[in-house]
């Protein structure tokens, strides 16, 4: 241990009960060093940074050696955790919706921890805030004082939150997964201030995330955890280059790789969109003329040709969803929607619903599209059920089971509820419910966002799997570029509802004609 | 269809059940109340003016369930046998004998041979004394309580009905019939309910039936909000939406899907409407517009406790018979409220692994 080393782990367990969560974890962070903390989720990531600076509850039991410079952490009082949490210890945590309290002003979440640790008058905490806003490079930092949170974007207020953690300039800094939630332009940024930051104070930083994209590039020395325990440790390049464990290598080759399959050259348009817009009316006020409706997705033209993937990309916000409700007629929309050439767009009611079995969507959130209290083969059966109430109780399970097979989940799972399985599985069984009414087009919102690196390959073999065997045409929707360059035959890039830019995949993405399809790209990191 | 049943109970409920049981009053409370309603289901057995088997001549009969006519036992009128009349009393004891039950008197019998006029203090032919027409208390009371439970359970099971059912439309299709929806509750909600009763009991005869129909017109509002806001919710989670997707109709959707997750909330509000069902009809007959005169109601023995201060034993019994049945919903209520919170810690409990520590594992990463 060198007179430098900031925080260090040795020999540290974390259990609950009886369950071991964290085995033997040993690390140290010098001054001025990044050390990214990976793994996929559930690998204790978290876990051990809470469970180093005491934060779990008491039903953990935690042990080893734990040390901030020359503190010995395992040793601390209640009283002394205060001085060391929010004084010496900075967070960032992943969700910057959630973490600011929604009924105090920016000026004073930041300058409580000012006033608390440093003893500082109110004035002088203002002072001290306009500093720091001015240090994350928040616009107008005046104004912002007296900014509500939800007057800020997430970007900003992650920001802020960097701003509350280097208040009082800690000796560590602890980021966890500081930018999943946010639009991969803005993670960017948010990194780059953080590295600026950790050079300007002299901070260690711990950097937890799942992204190896990002610790490629942020971090100087990087330590993967897997399910509690040390796989592997070491500078970043080495262990890039090098990889010495198993995990390591599976982590790095899950790099969605591959291509679409190739089209055939008979394609016929399947889904056609003619003008199609999508607006919100705001709230009038009372004697005020009308305001202009909200465009969320102004008027576009698409197609989708059978067997093909439509690519369709854009930060959160812009529109793509609602597009994608748009066409699916789960949301009102004006202009014409055609599909297998009839309109779709004048339908209602019953003949709206019996057209619905052919074009079928998967959603982004794997533990939230699935009915909690629906065993699978409820859940997989339902539309068959309503769409063919002829056939018997023998037939439907024996096409559950098909297609429950086809998505690569074992028969007998059938009894399960949802709550049993993973996500890379739970999103299997959305897939098989949408391929049991053998739909000819596919919607997928967002469908790997919400999963582990090494499940999105597998998914997405999967999908490129059905569409060769099935023929299926596939509207994809994703803000990650890796996915969409492994899935995607042409792309629709989307900003604020309007198309900024479309194309075939590799010509947009290798050569993009617009500043934002740039930005996506350079933030996407794609090895081309 | 094909397999809810063989997995049994999903962990959910499973936990759920855990926590009420861990909270020994709400389960104490629990088993009381079944026992006690369970007792008054059997009143007939327990406080009746009839045997419940006789012989008489070397035949049988169980006057419970048969009316014998007075001549059937040496009478002279072809009227219904009086049992406990002297006569007829002697003339079965002397020719074979009777099963009583344990008192000897149902709610509304008169007893003309009391030691002291009525209202008579406790004896022990009275256990709890009588009230101010010489009927024995303890029958009425065991009645009453059967009454009023039965009362709330058919106006609870109602209002749950019609509350989910507009509540769940609402929220739901949400838009102009929410709008409309919620302005005509609004304007239902403001008719005044008392003044319906007593405008009504100067019309007809109010009877159990009708009390129910008019409580019945209004205690389903409270629900509706409630309900209201969940489907609210529930409407735009992606299996929702997923369903929607499928094709499946509306009712389906609100059947299936979102009505099981807003029956949470909902049924942590019934134990609340049960007790006031049961206190309004007691207040209701304590004023005089409830029950038609003669029927075995608690409010009336409040009433009889009230102008009768000389004989505490009736106002004394009112009071416990009610603050006990109260006590007790609102304890299994607040148990029930409990085991549907999922913020609810299971720690106090002994440790069983597998239920509690589960979530245990995996909160501090998302709440912190």
């Amino acid at each position: 241990m060198s007179a430098d080393t900031v925080f260090s782990l040795n020999r540290f367990s974390i259990a609950f009960g009886n369950m071991t969560v964290v085995e033997d974890l040993s690390l140290e962070i010098r001054r001025g060093e990044t050390l990214a903390l990976v793994g996929e989720s559930g690998s204790g990531k978290s876990v051990s940074a809470l469970g180093a600076m005491g934060l779990l509850p008491e039903s953990a039991r935690v042990t080893g050696e734990r040390r901030l410079s020359d503190v010995d952490l395992s040793q601390l009082s209640a009283k002394d955790w205060q001085r060391v949490r929010g004084n010496q210890v900075g967070f960032i945590f992943q969700e910057p919706m959630t973490s600011l309290n929604p009924l105090h002003t920016i000026a004073k979440q930041i300058g409580e921890t000012l006033r608390l640790h440093q003893g500082l008058t109110s004035r002088g905490a203002r002072e001290r805030v306009r500093e720091l806003l001015v240090q994350v490079k928040l616009p107008r930092p005046d104004e912002l004082l007296d900014a509500w949170p939800h007057q800020l974007s997430g970007g900003q207020r992650q920001r802020v939150m960097i701003a509350m953690a280097i208040a009082n300039r800690p000796r560590l800094l602890i980021a966890d997964e500081p930018t999943t939630a946010l639009d991969v332009t803005v993670q960017q940024d948010i990194l780059a201030l953080l590295a600026e930051l950790r050079e300007l104070h002299g901070m260690a930083l711990l950097f937890i995330t799942h992204d190896l994209n990002l610790v490629r590039r942020h971090a100087d020395r990087v330590c993967v955890l897997y399910r509690g325990q040390v796989q592997e440790s070491g500078s970043v390049e080495e262990v890039f280059q090098r990889p010495k464990s198993a995990y390591t290598r599976a982590l790095l080759d899950a790099e969605p790789e591959g291509r679409p399959v190739e089209l055939p050259d008979t394609a016929s348009p399947l889904l056609e969109a003619r003008e199609l817009e999508v607006s919100y009316a705001r709230p009038k006020r009372l004697f005020a003329r009308g305001r202009a409706p909200f465009m969320a997705v102004q008027p576009l033209n698409l197609h989708v040709q059978r067997g093909e993937t439509l690519g369709i990309v854009g930060e959160s916000g812009s529109g793509k969803t609602t597009l994608a409700m748009a066409l699916l007629r789960l949301t009102g929309s004006t202009g014409q929607i055609a599909f297998d050439g009839e309109r779709i767009d004048n339908l209602k009611g019953n003949e709206l619903r019996k057209r619905r079995g052919n074009f079928q969507v998967v959603f982004q959130d794997p533990f939230g599209s699935l009915s909690p209290r629906m065993p699978v083969a409820d859940i997989v059966s339902e539309g068959l059920r309503f769409h063919y109430p002829d056939l018997d109780d023998n037939e439907v399970s024996q096409r559950v089971t098909r297609a429950l097979h086809e998505v690569g989940l074992p028969a007998d799972c059938t009894a399960r509820y949802p709550h049993e399985f993973s996500g890379g599985q739970r999103q299997r069984i959305a897939v098989a419910r949408a391929i049991i009414l053998e739909p000819q087009l596919l919607v997928l919102d967002e469908p790997t966002s919400a999963l582990d690196r090494t499940v999105q390959k597998q998914l997405i073999e999967l999908l490129r799997d059905l569409q060769a065997r099935r023929g299926l045409s596939y509207l994809f929707i994703s803000h990650d570029l890796a996915v969409v360059r492994a899935m995607a035959h042409r792309v629709i890039v989307l900003k604020d509802g309007a198309v900024i830019e479309q194309g075939s995949c590799e010509q947009v993405l290798h050569a993009p004609r617009s500043e934002y399809t740039q930005a996506l790209v350079d933030a996407a990191g794609l090895t081309i | 269809m094909l397999s809810r049943f063989q997995s049994g109970l999903s962990p959910i409920t499973r936990r759920r059940i855990a926590v009420f049981r861990g909270n020994r009053r709400a389960r104490w409370s629990l088993w009381l109340f079944v026992l006690f309603f369970a007792i008054s289901l059997g009143a007939e057995l327990i406080a009746n003016d009839k045997p419940i088997l006789l012989q008489y001549q070397d035949r049988w009969y169980t006057p419970l369930f048969v009316d014998y006519p007075e001549t059937e036992f040496g009478g002279f009128l072809p009227t219904k046998a009086d049992y406990r009349d002297e006569f007829v009393y002697d003339e079965i004891a002397a020719n074979g004998w009777m099963l009583w039950p344990p008192i000897p008197f149902s709610y509304d019998t008169l007893d003309r041979n009391l030691s002291h006029p009525a209202p008579s203090p406790p004896t022990w032919r009275h256990w709890l004394g009588t009230d101010d027409q010489g009927r024995d208390v303890l029958a009425r009371v065991i009645y009453g309580f059967r009454l009023s439970v039965i009362f709330a359970l058919v106006l609870t099971a109602g209002s749950l009905v019609l509350g989910v059912l507009v509540g769940g439309i609402q929220g739901y299709f949400g838009g102009k019939i929410d709008l409309i929806g919620q302005r005509f509750t609004e304007i239902w909600a403001g008719l005044p309910v008392l003044f319906l009763l007593i405008i009504l009991a100067s019309l007809v005869e109010p009877n159990l039936w009708w009390l129910l129909g008019i409580m019945l017109l209004f205690s389903w509002l409270g629900l509706v909000d409630i309900v209201r806001a969940e489907f609210l919710r529930a409407r735009n989670l992606e299996y929702v939406r997923a369903a929607r997707a499928l094709g499946l109709p509306s009712y389906l959707i609100m059947w299936r899907h979102v009505l099981p997750n807003a029956m949470v909330a909902t049924l942590t509000f019934v134990p609340f409407l049960f007790t006031g069902a049961i206190t309004t009809l007691t207040a209701l007959d304590f004023l005089g517009f409830g029950l038609p005169p003669g029927s075995p109601s608690l409010g009336e023995l409040v009433a009889q406790g009230k102008n009768n201060l000389q004989a505490p034993w009736l106002g004394i019994t009112a009071f416990i018979t009610l603050s006990l049945m109260l006590s007790l919903l609102v304890f299994i209520g607040e148990g029930l409220r409990d085991a549907f919170d999922p913020r609810h810690i299971l720690a106090p409990m002994q440790p069983d692994t597998e239920t509690s520590m589960a979530p245990l594992t995996k909160e501090p990463a998302d709440e912190r």
